[in-house]
């Protein structure tokens, strides 16, 4: 495939097309629509972290004036446990019809029990409180230890672990080589143990959606979501309406990093709707989205890492495990998969374990489980960098992977800018930059694999000769942007004449979620080649018309010219000409493509952190963040530096103010913005961006994903710049005053090196 | 559902005679940045809601005979900011005023508010102790005075009697060389609840300390006027010996609790470094003036 | 409940809307109003995202009640732009990317556009002080500062 390096629009910073509406309030979001005669739907959630369900009974708010429908898991459609896996995509529909709505047990506060619509929302929520519950409330475990003990109270009885009955529902692992043999062969060995807790993804809409069913079944969904393919299967396998009958319309999405992948509200509201014949529109409220949507996984993790004295590392064991919450599915593929990948070892094993607890079902969050590995491999590398008396950049460059590298993982890495990005960290101004009284720095690495996957676009030329584009994934980053930049690139028109936009299921052919960094990536090669098509197309009418051979035609600056005076002597015919000619010559131009692309590699990152700690009261600031990342090529590069500086935001949280609290009886603590500690604007220091480019040499314009990798290094450059400022070792996060003031007042011994 | 009235009066007579009939069913509205959350929380639910912001006394910021100030009790932050004169004379009692979550909350927010709401991390009511504040309070008895540290009686709740609504605070005049400053631990740098909030109001002649007034919040049910503070800091220069017994006797008062926010060891030690530093600040603004 | 009905002005012009005594300014500018520009991240002020303004004050609209509206001015993100004119901000932010999700995007534009009225000059620590009340979990709020600043340069050059 050609490399396209014509930089008239790839490369540039455009107004996104999608921006006009969100700077002026037009944009609709989910939550912002409303249907003739709509009403409301609200659901009741259970009080308990574990309990059976005895009864339900829904007669009191049936009679309540204004309820016109009452939902419980009797109208879902059930995935007997006994008939195994039923999986779409990543996730088992046996947890995920359980999710929506509990079966024989709710598993954590804030889960479903029962749905009702009602014409205004505070009779649905009146309602709610009608519904009898009978429960027989059973002892509870949240974290991993108290999940994982002997004596645990058991979440799903059929579930067993190496023979027996467990709260553990799943292992993996990485292997490369022996690492016995391997660590016989290091001269130092550090091993140590690191605790995270839950976080959650942090969008600022809340899930919402508003959904209609004609009385023959014909349904519209419009929610904020990152996959309308994913809403309609979901919906579809929980409400038994064939996928055919349902339009998901996507929204414009306020936020998502992985928390929606998954559906929540839109199973039961479509329900409702269909039981009471109206339109049902149901918002979370903040409360309940922290409550009952995925957070991601608390931790723990043990990395223990053996080097040669003149630092090589020779062998690695990480084990990790993570919580997955109420069912099944922590993203331990992520954490065992990334974490050791931007270095070269011969001797590797890592393990991932997926230990269900009484909390909500972790949802997937930007680049699921790798922060949580790399946080603890990147910490212990810069301890092993310290005992070298090894520059920690130096120390990754010594045992960096590249090309022919073999991942633990599996794949053999082609073309992989990661020496790149440690390079352009060493030589940038901030690695140079001084250091003031208790400020200190600290760097880490990450790698995410990033996604390829299914893709559909449709290119349709218009009557006027201009372009509309049609694709298929929600945009969360700015996709939009990155393909009207590539299509008038491609076309040699004016970006402004490209119109992009989001198809709903009926509209525009299958495409995966959005996530996995891979929209920018899979889509811009299904409208690569859709373009291409066209222009063939183009090219061939020119021909036509001046009756010479396509081959003798070209196309350039958006017009159709002779490739050479031999061909002929033609005056340019345009876009917009041969557009105006097209129902004469054969209809209208345009071109769909339908791909399950291939071709994604995985993306790269090195940090570099600066912060300040006031001693006296355990407060840690970062005054300067630069964040370097392998990108590919940036077709917008003020989106991929957003990227960039929204994942280290998100890490920065992570580092050292988030966090689920739970009371003594196992419920959410802090269910809001005042006490779920997100960064604010004063919280944080420019984030400097350094977009190193090794183009895909698989795809047309170089792409890669970028989305991810951001959020992976952070923690661990937090984490080493404290140290670096304070000569004491954080081993949990987050790294909050309390935390940080205790260990600075005590004299806590190290935990032990080899 | 209840049914909910909302009044506006424009005098302070029909306001209390509205609110007194209401019993425990009525709510009054300043700001509204707390009762409005905790309505959508479901945890109050007014039958009435008697809104003040249209009682001239309410919204006033005045300079009484003596030099002082009188702030009505629904002056919101962003008000009592832009006020000329005030924010020099009481930069303590302002910035506290003015760290109640954000510009947003503080277009609203009022010292009233954030008294009558009974919190024990209340941003402004530390300083307000400090600076020694009066309140005047309206009921169905008429009009009373009351220093500003009897109000709290816990988490939540006044020393009000039923229908008394709290009308002004008012501050004594200053003597030269005297200053405040308020200063609060959080772990971000904005929109967070004090994990403790101290406000230090003196006065220095010729470098010695000859009033003081200490007030310490989130470390106990109520906001504390610390006394033993005040005496270590009264009679000595400030020197190291002094705002070290201060700091301890901040430390001593605490009676925090483990929560969300913070650890009982925590706050100990926070109330502590706290009081040195809001005196470092109050002092250094009390020797310009 | 009784609805009551209310008279206020709306980015300068007359309007009149029925509501619950206890509905917010949000509710009402959101359903009975239907401006959804204005937007409900937490409905406790913790995040700012239905930042208004209340004669020239900044405020969220999650705080106030709608009742509380009757004589007074309202401003919100649909007023900002004079019919195609975006207001210099709006510009900046396009143009230089401060915005990905969007969700946050009308507080932020309606809070900084009180900042600079305030204050044409301000430090880059007085911007992100201004605006903590603003969550943003996409930009990291890097160019959002950015294009604050360069508007307020580029408005005081004018």
């Amino acid at each position: 495939m050609n490399v396209v390096t014509n930089n008239k629009w790839i490369g540039q910073r455009t107004i996104r097309p999608d921006g006009m509406d969100k700077v002026t309030g037009r944009a609709q979001f989910a939550a912002d629509t409303n249907m003739p005669g709509m009403i409301w739907g609200k659901v009741l959630r259970s009080p308990h972290p574990h309990a059976r369900i005895k009864s339900i009974n829904t007669a009191k708010a049936e009679a309540l004036p204004g309820v016109k429908a009452v939902v419980t898991a009797r109208d879902i459609v059930d995935f007997p446990i006994a008939n195994g896996a039923v999986m779409l995509g990543i996730q088992d529909m046996r947890w995920m019809c359980r999710n929506v709505m509990a079966r024989e047990k709710v598993l954590f506060p804030g889960h479903p029990v029962a749905a009702v619509a009602a014409t205004s929302e505070a009779i649905a929520a009146e309602a709610c409180a009608l519904i009898e519950v009978d429960y027989e409330v059973l002892p509870w475990a949240i974290e991993i230890e108290d999940a994982i003990k002997p004596d645990a109270p058991i979440l799903h009885e059929f579930n067993k672990f190496e023979g027996k009955v467990s709260n553990i529902a799943g292992r993996l692992e990485n292997k490369k080589g022996d690492i016995a043999e391997g660590f016989k062969k290091a001269d130092l060995v550090i091993e140590r143990t690191f605790t995270t807790r839950p976080v959650h993804q942090g969008y600022i809409e809340p899930h919402a959606c508003l959904i209609s069913v004609a009385p023959d079944g014909k349904t519209t969904i419009w929610s904020s979501s990152q996959g309308q393919f994913m809403v309609r299967a979901m919906t579809a396998y929980l409400t038994g309406i064939p996928q055919s009958d349902i339009r998901a319309i996507p929204a414009e999405i306020g936020g998502g990093f992985g928390g929606k992948t998954i559906v929540y509200l839109e199973p039961l509201a479509t329900l409702l709707a269909k039981k009471s014949g109206r339109p049902v529109k149901m918002v979370m409220t903040r409360e309940e989205v922290m409550r009952a949507t995925g957070p991601t996984s608390g931790s723990k993790s043990t990395v223990k890492i053996g080097v040669t004295k003149d630092g090589k590392i020779v062998a690695a064991h990480g084990t990790f495990y993570l919580q997955a919450g109420a069912f099944p599915g922590s993203p331990i593929r992520g954490a065992a998969g990334c974490s050791f990948t931007p270095y070269d070892i011969p001797h590797l094993l890592s393990e991932g374990y997926d230990v269900c607890s009484n909390r909500s079902k972790v949802a997937a969050y930007r680049a699921p489980g790798a922060p949580i590995g790399a946080y603890a491999v990147e910490c212990v590398l810069d301890e092993l960098a310290e005992a070298l008396k090894m520059d920690p950049l130096d120390f990754r460059l010594k045992n960096a992977a590249k090309e022919g590298t073999k991942a633990a993982h599996g794949p053999v890495f082609p073309r992989i800018g990661y020496i790149e990005t440690i390079e352009a960290a060493k030589a940038s101004d901030h690695y140079k930059a001084p250091l003031g009284k208790l400020q200190g720095r600290g760097v880490a690495s990450g790698f995410w694999f990033n996604a390829g996957g299914e893709s559909s676009a449709q290119v349709n030329i218009t009557e006027d000769g201009n372009v509309v584009v049609t694709t298929g994934h929600p945009d969360i980053g700015g996709s939009r942007a990155g393909i009207a930049n590539i299509c008038a690139e491609l076309l040699g028109i004016d970006y402004r004449r490209v119109s992009v936009i989001i198809g709903d299921t009926q509209t525009i052919g299958f495409s995966n979620l959005t996530g996995g960094s891979r929209v920018l990536f899979a889509s811009s090669i299904v409208v690569t080649q859709s373009t291409e098509k066209i222009i063939h197309t183009l090219r061939e009418r020119a021909a036509k018309i001046w009756e010479i051979d396509p081959e003798a035609v070209k196309w350039e600056d958006g017009a159709a010219h002779p490739v050479s005076p031999n061909a002929g002597q033609f005056p340019p015919l345009t876009l917009k000409d041969l557009a105006e000619k097209a129902p004469a010559m054969g209809g209208p131009i345009g071109a769909g493509v339908q791909l399950n692309t291939q071709g994604a590699d995985g993306g790269f990152g090195t940090h570099i952190c600066d912060v300040e700690v006031d001693v006296d009261l355990g407060i840690a600031r970062v005054i300067r963040y630069t964040a370097v990342q392998d990108v590919g090529r940036a077709i917008h590069p003020g989106y991929v530096e957003g990227q960039l500086q929204g994942g280290v935001a998100q890490g920065i949280g992570w580092a050292l103010n988030e966090e689920y609290i739970y009371t003594k009886e196992g419920k959410v603590d802090n269910p809001g913005f005042l006490d779920y500690r997100m960064p604010v604007c004063s919280d944080l220091p420019m984030i400097d961006c350094i977009m190193v480019e090794v183009p895909n040499p698989k795809h047309p314009q170089g792409v890669k994903g970028v989305g991810e990798v951001p959020l992976v290094p952070v923690m661990a450059a937090v984490s080493n710049a404290i140290y670096n400022a304070l000569g004491k070792r954080f081993y949990s996060l987050p790294m909050s005053p309390p935390k940080v003031l205790e260990v600075i007042d005590a004299p806590a011994p190290r935990q032990a090196a080899e | 559902m209840t049914e909910l009235r909302y009044l506006a009066p424009n005098s302070l007579d029909e306001a209390v005679s509205a609110f007194a009939a209401a019993g425990s069913a009525g709510r009054i509205l300043a700001g509204g940045t707390d009762l409005l959350v905790q309505m959508r929380a479901g945890v109050v639910k007014p039958g009435l809601i008697v809104d003040i912001k249209k009682i001239a006394e309410m919204t006033a910021i005045e300079e009484t005979a003596d030099g002082g100030f009188r702030i009505g009790a629904a002056v919101s932050g962003m008000a009592l900011h832009d006020h000329a004169k005030f924010g020099k004379v009481w930069p303590g009692v302002l910035e506290a005023v003015n760290l109640i979550g954000s510009k947003q909350v503080q277009g609203r927010a009022s010292a009233g508010g954030n008294l009558c709401n009974g919190s024990p991390a209340g941003d402004s009511v530390p300083a307000m102790v400090a600076a020694g504040a009066i309140v005047t309070v309206q009921g169905p008895n008429g009009r009373r005075e009351m220093p500003v540290e009897q109000v709290p009686a816990g988490p939540g709740r006044t020393n009000f009697k039923p229908g008394e609504i709290l009308v002004s605070f008012t501050l004594p005049p200053r003597p030269k060389g005297s200053s405040d400053a308020y200063l609060r631990m959080i772990p971000r740098t904005e929109m967070d609840i004090a994990v403790v909030g101290l406000g230090v109001s003196l006065t220095l002649k010729d470098g010695v300390c000859t009033a003081a007034r200490v007030g310490l919040g989130a470390v106990a049910p109520t906001v504390l006027l610390v006394e033993a503070a005040s005496k270590a800091l009264i009679g000595s220069k400030l020197d190291d010996a002094a705002l070290n017994a201060a700091a301890a006797a901040c430390s001593a008062a605490c009676r925090p609790i483990d929560d969300k926010r913070g650890t009982i060891a925590y706050r100990t030690k926070v109330a502590g470094v706290l009081l040195k530093r809001t005196t470092a600040i109050a002092a250094q603004r009390a020797k310009r003036n | 409940m009784a609805k009551v009905h209310v008279s206020t002005t709306i980015n300068g012009e007359p309007m009149e809307f029925l509501c619950e005594p206890n509905d917010t300014m949000l509710d009402a500018l959101r359903g009975p109003l239907g401006l959804t520009g204005s937007k409900e991240g937490c409905a406790s002020g913790d995040c700012g995202a239905c930042s208004i303004t209340l004669d020239d004050h900044l405020v969220c609209s999650c705080l106030m009640l709608a009742v509380e509206s009757t004589g007074h001015e309202i401003r919100t993100i649909e007023g900002m732009a004079k019919g195609d004119q975006l207001h210099p901000l709006q510009q900046k932010f396009l143009e230089m990317a401060a915005l990905q999700c969007g969700i946050c995007t009308s507080g932020m534009l309606v809070a900084s556009d009180a900042l600079l009225k305030r204050n044409p000059k301000p430090s880059e620590e007085e911007v992100r002080f201004w605006l903590a009340g603003n969550l943003c979990r996409c930009t990291g709020y890097d160019k959002i500062v950015r294009a604050v600043m360069d508007t307020a340069a580029e408005m005081r050059a004018q």
